[in-house]
């Protein structure tokens, strides 16, 4: 019935890098976080919807990241591709509390 | 039926410019056969001057290549001199003793050098200098010798002076008379010339007669009427030309100094004409191309059966072919009693002008310093104008593209070839022409000695402005800013910038977080600029730069370790295969730039195995010097000449971890046939007898170039200096991503040429270089030193799970 929500510690948030990528590894699954120098903190699915490139190591710019493979310019907030490319990848809500970062995943039951 | 049979003797500048007119204006009239002495197509003599002083290749000289013969349908006997003519029977035999009939008969055999009948004139080291194997002559015998002497102080002989300065040599020119290039010059402009050869290092001795050459087998010096001696290792002499007509004398036809013709380029004797220099027309023979290419179009004119006035005669005009150094001269520079002058001359900015008027009409000029009035000059002495057409036309400190739009359409801009500046503006409208290569395949005009390029090129501007290929509005980095690239670097070094969130700043960017094209760009021209102050910014870095290893397409590297050179040994190897095994590496590849590649290689395991391997990095992954790719050379290929692999290392060594524009290729090949593929390398090193060849700006990319020749030198430690100035001077001046294929095409191999003849400029280029090398350390081992950069960029996360809700 329904989805709960998983909620997983990752990290210390002053261990991460400001403005580039942390590969995150749960439950099988890649997620590209970031941190960003005006403190928020955004996940995304690490799986660029062009062809699959992993968005945890491209450039970040603003509330953006280019895709290190073909540089598509993915918005954080909500994983959509920017104009002329199209298509999206699914974003996680975060949390941070006491310098630490959790990702909230849905965990279809 | 198949066409008149028209034999061609001598495959040169005025018969093949002929058969081109021929071609176009009766494509199917003649069945063409072409004989020529020389073993090449036919082929830009003028421009030998400029190999010699190693400005252009002899392959770059072709000026119809040999499917031009076969699309056109001639045969063509290269290698083949035809030792007689059967004016009875129609037929010519060559030194094969192939004989070939004729209906019609063109003599083009052009002229040979004189040869001064001195004691010792035929010793080994004494050349004349008029075709290719002269020029190949000339710069092989240069290597090793130190002196030389050049007998003749005209154009031929001072560009071949320049040529052997450019070969490393001393060089002195011997003129017998008291003033340099004394038929086309006065003595004022004689004098300004020498003081500038002079600079140039150029030493002179003038009012000399040489009376014989000294030496054994080979020339070791110059003997003269006043007993004086010289040393000469090499000796050129440019003393003057002979028409070739001795074949046409043999048979009978009429000669003087030259082979006899008429207006209309016919010999005395019928069905056969001559055209360019072995002709005498109403008893002159050109020496220069302009009037043998009128004569070549006269002569197709003739042979088609079209209306055409003949031949009436030229007026010559002169350029001097040395870099750095102007001088122009037409029509009659003699003074009698009737002359009057107009004169000028600028000791500081040492120009001088003088024209020569006789009746009111322009007969002359002479310009040195600022010759870009030159062909102008030329059209009006032609058309002998009255001086007021000259005075009228503007101020003489126009500059030469007010020059050119003040023009009329009927005035000639190519002088070698006769190209009005209306026929360049018709073909450049209607063909939709941008680029002067363009107009020289369509027109012919900057064809031969290439002077008159720049007049094309401000054509061009004038009829297309902004879609001109070299005027092209310079764009903006991207579209975060409207600045370019030029004013971006001016400001960071005006204001002293050090970071790129600070140049965004100060510099208003549009898009205040920068984009993947501008960051990283910036982040280059502040290392660039502040060598030793920069601070990397690793959030500008491409995800390779930021790792130092390449990323794949399923989100894993590979590992390149640095090679030198190529040269590994078995405990590298071992050392490889281990790691190899240890991290279970899905692939090793050897790459096409001669290194080993480790493929597959997870984020995590890449500090573990540079540990492991304990070799430096190979910067495969990076805009910045790559690899040196080297033959086997001298100690073992039986065509080797020098050491190729200790070269390549040399250069690998010293330049490695030099973050570029763009990536830099190099290789090192220690003889012509090239195994490392040098001509298409960013920088190209061959080996050569006594030397190096040093090739730029070639690219065996998505865009193929092939390199062109920097320079030759002698010294190893030569080739290190010019590559360094040259990487230096490339990393200063190129835009971001601009690789030096596109660099050199954009701002011209001559540019860089020149820039980099002057050896302070190198020293300087060379120090600046040094700072920005002595800030590299090894970044495998950087991080290796840094276990904070270690957990933040390589380390993964493996999140544990916390509370379900
Ligand atoms: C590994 C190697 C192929 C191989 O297996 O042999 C290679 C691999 C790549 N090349 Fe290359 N190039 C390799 C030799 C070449 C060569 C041959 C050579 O160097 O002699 C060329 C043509 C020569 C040239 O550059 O003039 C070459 C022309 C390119 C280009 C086109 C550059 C251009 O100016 O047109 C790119 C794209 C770019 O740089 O923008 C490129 C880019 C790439 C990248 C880095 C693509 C990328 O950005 O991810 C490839 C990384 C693949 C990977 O997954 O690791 N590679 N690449 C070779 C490494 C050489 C080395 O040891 O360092
Ligand atoms: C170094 C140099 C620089 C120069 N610079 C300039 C310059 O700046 N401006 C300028 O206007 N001019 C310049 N010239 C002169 C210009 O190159 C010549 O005027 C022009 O090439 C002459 O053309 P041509 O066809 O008459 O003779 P060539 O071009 O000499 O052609 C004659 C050809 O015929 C061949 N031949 C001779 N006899 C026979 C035979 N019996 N059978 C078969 N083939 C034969 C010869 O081998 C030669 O290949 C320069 C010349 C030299 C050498
Ligand atoms: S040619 Fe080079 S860039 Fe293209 S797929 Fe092969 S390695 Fe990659
Ligand atoms: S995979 Fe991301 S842009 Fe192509």
């Amino acid at each position: 019935m329904g989805k709960t929500t998983l909620r997983v510690c990752v990290v210390k948030l002053s261990e991460l890098p400001v403005n580039i990528g942390k590969t995150v590894l749960v439950g099988g699954k890649s997620i590209a976080l970031f941190i960003l120098s005006n403190g928020s903190v955004y996940a995304l699915e690490n799986h660029c919807p062009h062809r699959g490139g992993v968005l945890a190591e491209g450039m970040v710019s603003g509330e953006y990241v280019f895709c290190p493979m073909h540089n598509w310019k993915i918005g954080m907030a909500d994983g959509l591709a920017q104009e002329p490319d199209e298509g999206c990848v699914r974003t996680f809500p975060v949390e941070v509390q006491d310098d630490r970062v959790y990702i909230n995943l849905e965990n279809p039951d | 039926m198949p066409g008149q049979k028209l034999v061609l003797a001598g495959n040169g500048m005025a018969g093949i410019r002929c058969l081109e007119e021929l071609i176009r204006i009766d494509p199917d009239r003649f069945n063409i056969t072409v004989f020529g002495s020389e073993p090449y197509p036919n082929y830009n003599r003028i421009q030998l001057s400029k190999v010699l002083q190693g400005d252009t290749s002899i392959d770059d000289i072709t000026l119809n290549s040999w499917s031009w013969y076969e699309s056109n349908g001639i045969r063509l006997y290269p290698g083949e001199t035809v030792t007689e003519i059967d004016t009875k029977n129609h037929y010519v035999r060559t030194d094969k003793n192939r004989i070939t009939a004729y209906d019609q008969l063109i003599l083009a055999t052009g002229s040979h050098p004189f040869v001064l009948p001195l004691p010792g004139a035929e010793k080994k080291g004494v050349i004349t200098f008029r075709n290719i194997r002269d020029c190949q002559k000339i710069i092989d015998y240069s290597k090793n010798k130190k002196t030389a002497a050049v007998i003749g102080g005209g154009l031929l002989g001072l560009e071949s002076a320049r040529g052997l300065l450019n070969l490393g040599l001393n060089v002195t020119v011997v003129h017998k008379s008291p003033y340099l290039m004394n038929r086309q010059l006065d003595q004022t402009a004689s004098h300004l010339l020498q003081l500038q050869l002079e600079k140039q290092g150029m030493h002179f001795l003038l009012n000399k007669q040489t009376v014989a050459i000294t030496g054994d087998e080979s020339v070791d010096g110059l003997t003269f009427n006043d007993g004086d001696h010289i040393e000469a290792d090499l000796v050129i002499m440019a003393v003057g030309i002979r028409p070739n007509c001795k074949l046409a004398e043999d048979c009978g036809i009429p000669v003087n100094r030259g082979i006899l013709v008429n207006d209309f380029m016919e010999t005395q004797v019928s069905d056969i004409y001559a055209v360019g220099e072995c002709a005498e027309h109403h008893g002159v023979c050109y020496g220069l191309v302009a009037p043998l290419y009128q004569q070549a179009q006269v002569l197709a004119k003739h042979l088609c059966r079209r209306n055409t006035e003949g031949y009436t005669g030229s007026t010559t005009s002169a350029k001097l072919k040395v870099s750095g150094v102007n001088v122009f001269s037409a029509g009659q520079i003699t003074e009698t009693e009737q002359t009057k002058t107009i004169q000028s001359y600028d000791g500081w900015r040492m120009t001088y002008k003088k024209i020569f008027v006789e009746d009111g009409k322009i007969k002359g000029a002479i310009l040195f310093g600022e010759t870009h009035e030159g062909t102008r000059l030329t059209g009006l002495i032609s058309k002998q104008a009255p001086v007021e057409d000259y005075l009228n036309a503007g101020s003489t400190q126009e500059s030469e593209a007010d020059m050119v739009a003040t023009m009329s359409d009927d005035e000639i801009i190519c002088g070698c070839n006769g190209v009005t500046k209306g026929t360049i503006i018709q073909a450049i409208k209607e063909k939709g022409l941008t680029s002067v290569a363009q107009v020289r395949a369509c027109t012919n005009a900057s064809r031969s000695c290439g002077t008159c390029r720049s007049m094309v090129a401000d054509l061009l501007k004038m009829t297309i402005g902004d879609k001109f290929d070299s005027t092209k509005k310079e764009e903006p980095i991207c579209t975060c800013t409207t600045m370019t690239r030029d004013e971006v670097v001016a400001d960071i070094r005006k204001m002293g910038l050090t970071n790129v969130r600070e140049v965004m700043h100060v510099l208003d960017w549009k898009n205040k977080n920068g984009c993947s094209k501008c960051r990283p760009a910036l982040n280059y021209y502040l290392n660039m600029v502040n060598p030793t102050g920069f601070k990397d910014d690793q959030e500008s870095r491409f995800v390779n730069e930021r790792l130092h290893a390449n990323i794949q397409m399923n989100g894993t590297f590979s590992v390149v370790p640095r090679m030198y050179g190529g040269v590994t040994n078995a405990d590298e190897l071992r050392k490889i295969a281990d790691v190899a095994d240890k991290y279970q590496v899905p692939m090793i590849k050897l790459t096409g730039g001669q290194r080993i590649d480790l493929l597959g290689v997870d984020k995590e395991n890449l500090p573990k195995i540079w540990k492991d391997l304990n070799m430096r990095s190979g910067f495969a992954y990076a805009k910045s010097v790559r690899t040196v790719k080297t033959c086997v050379g001298e100690n073992f290929c039986r065509f080797g000449t020098q050491d190729s692999i200790g070269m390549g290392i040399k250069l690998e060594k010293r330049f490695e971890g030099l973050y570029t524009p763009h990536k830099v290729k190099m290789g090192v090949s220690a003889c012509p046939r090239n195994c490392v593929e040098t001509r298409v390398k960013d920088i190209g090193v061959i080996g050569v007898q006594g030397g190096w060849e040093i090739y730029v700006g070639g690219n065996g990319g998505t865009k193929l170039r092939k390199a062109d020749l920097l320079c030759k030198v002698k010294k190893s430690e030569e080739v290190l200096e010019y590559a360094g100035a040259f990487l230096q001077y490339y990393r200063e001046s190129a835009k971001y991503l601009e690789r030096t294929s596109a660099w050199v095409e954009r701002v011209g191999i001559e540019h860089v040429r020149e820039v980099l003849s002057d050896k302070k400029t190198r020293d300087e280029l060379n120090q600046r270089i040094d700072e920005a090398l002595s800030t590299i350390r090894d970044p495998w081992q950087s991080v290796l030193d840094d276990r904070e950069t270690q957990k933040k960029l390589y380390q993964k996360v493996y999140a544990g799970e916390t509370d379900h809700q």
